[in-house]
């Protein structure tokens, strides 16, 4: 008689295991597929790279408020509105000027200030970047479509710990006086991640 | 330990296949699965540093071959059964097919002791440790000696905290460290960045 257990199964679908997961949760009464609507709302339409343009505005134009995100970063973005989850007790803010470009990364899984610059992009999660960019940093920035030149110093960030960061760009030449809300229509996630500069409109 | 996602510096990677539109998911089920475990996180069902070490603990070729909300559902499922919320058999009959999930933990530890307290300027090393369990620390600063440009707020100590073990919650400090120490002679040229936690810092001559 043929021992049924030891038979050789397939592996179920990414989508059939998700399945799995949510019905047997919400079966226990741990209301998984109300969490499911709710959280896929704030990852989809809340946790976005708009919020963190905003802060990089704001800097741009408010020299105090600039001062206040580089020594604190999470309180801050809270004067925005924005929040971090309790997890994340500290912000820093880095920096970019003429001379010096910051890039940050997260070599041991994929963690980012994600509700301030969004969810992270699916290459910042893919092993090519989380190899490499620590290791050939000017390699990576150049195929990724910055070419820096030589006198620029480049500043990796790893995200180790529950300490996030996030980049600030250099206000792009050509905006004098331009409004808050223009300013920040300009600013890319890219840039907050410190993998590309804002080119001049 | 020196699992398979400890992945900075390893070499052998190609191209980051960039664009500048991409999308932080491509499919209604990632979203899911980012909002379960977020959820499940929420209800205290496990903490971020156990969540983390559950995907660590993925066979290295499932790990290398599954995208990143694959390894979040893998670490939930991981949990969900060890933690006894729900059994391997109940999710494989629902799932229909083998739920893979990762392998068992190790056991963890607490806080170094003594620990060294650090200011900007200070120049420190980082421990040889190497643990069974969770630990915060990539290799390629292991041994490595840098200077110290930030403190953070205390957080719980990952190699206690992903195990159950009780600890103090300690600082982590940024330290700056040059490529070309941690790789010499095969390292592009630049400052590397990583928040170390207290317990993995010694004072550097």
């Amino acid at each position: 008689m043929p021992d049924t257990d030891r038979v050789i199964q397939r592996t179920s679908s990414v989508e059939e295991r998700v399945d799995a997961v949510q019905s047997a949760l919400d079966e226990r009464g741990l209301g998984a597929s109300e969490a499911v609507d709710e959280l896929g709302h704030l990852a989809q339409e809340r946790w976005i790279p708009d919020n963190g343009a905003r802060v990089v505005a704001r800097a741009w134009v408010d020299p105090a408020f600039r001062r206040r995100l580089l020594a604190n970063g999470r309180d801050a973005v809270t004067e925005l509105g924005l929040a971090m989850p309790k997890h994340h007790r500290h912000l820093v803010v880095l920096e970019n000027t003429a001379k010096v470009q910051n890039v940050i990364c997260c070599t041991l899984c994929s963690c980012t200030a994600f509700t301030v610059i969004g969810l992270p992009p699916d290459w910042y999660k893919d092993l090519q970047y989380r190899s490499r960019v620590v290791r050939e940093s000017r390699t990576v920035l150049r195929e990724m479509g910055l070419d820096l030149p030589a006198e620029v110093e480049i500043r990796v960030w790893d995200t180790t710990a529950d300490t996030r960061y996030m980049v600030l760009p250099e206000r792009p030449p050509g905006t004098d006086g331009w409004p808050e809300d223009k300013l920040a229509a300009l600013v890319t996630r890219d840039a907050m991640i410190g993998v590309a500069r804002l080119a001049a409109p | 330990m020196d699992g398979i996602h400890d992945l900075g510096g390893k070499q052998g990677f190609g191209k980051v296949r960039h664009t500048p539109d991409a999308t932080a998911f491509h499919a209604r089920w990632e979203v899911r699965v980012n909002s379960l475990y977020g959820h499940a996180v929420r209800l205290g069902l496990f903490n971020m540093d156990e969540y983390r070490h559950a995907i660590e603990r993925m066979d290295p070729g499932h790990y290398l071959t599954a995208s990143y909300y694959e390894r979040s559902l893998t670490g939930l499922a991981t949990l969900l059964v060890e933690k006894g919320v729900v059994t391997r058999e109940e999710l494989e009959q629902r799932a229909r097919g083998v739920f893979p999930l990762a392998a068992p933990s190790a056991p963890g530890r607490s806080n170094a002791a003594p620990r060294a307290r650090f200011r900007p300027g200070d120049r420190v090393r980082v421990t040889l440790d190497s643990v069974p369990g969770h630990m915060r620390l990539p290799g390629y600063i292991r041994g490595k000696t840098g200077v110290v440009v930030g403190e953070s707020p205390a957080y719980p100590f990952p190699d206690a905290h992903a195990h159950g073990v009780a600890s103090e919650d300690e600082p982590t400090f940024d330290v700056r460290f040059r490529s070309e120490d941690l790789w010499p002679g095969s390292a592009e040229p630049a400052l590397v960045h990583v928040g170390v936690f207290q317990s993995y810092l010694a004072p550097a001559g």
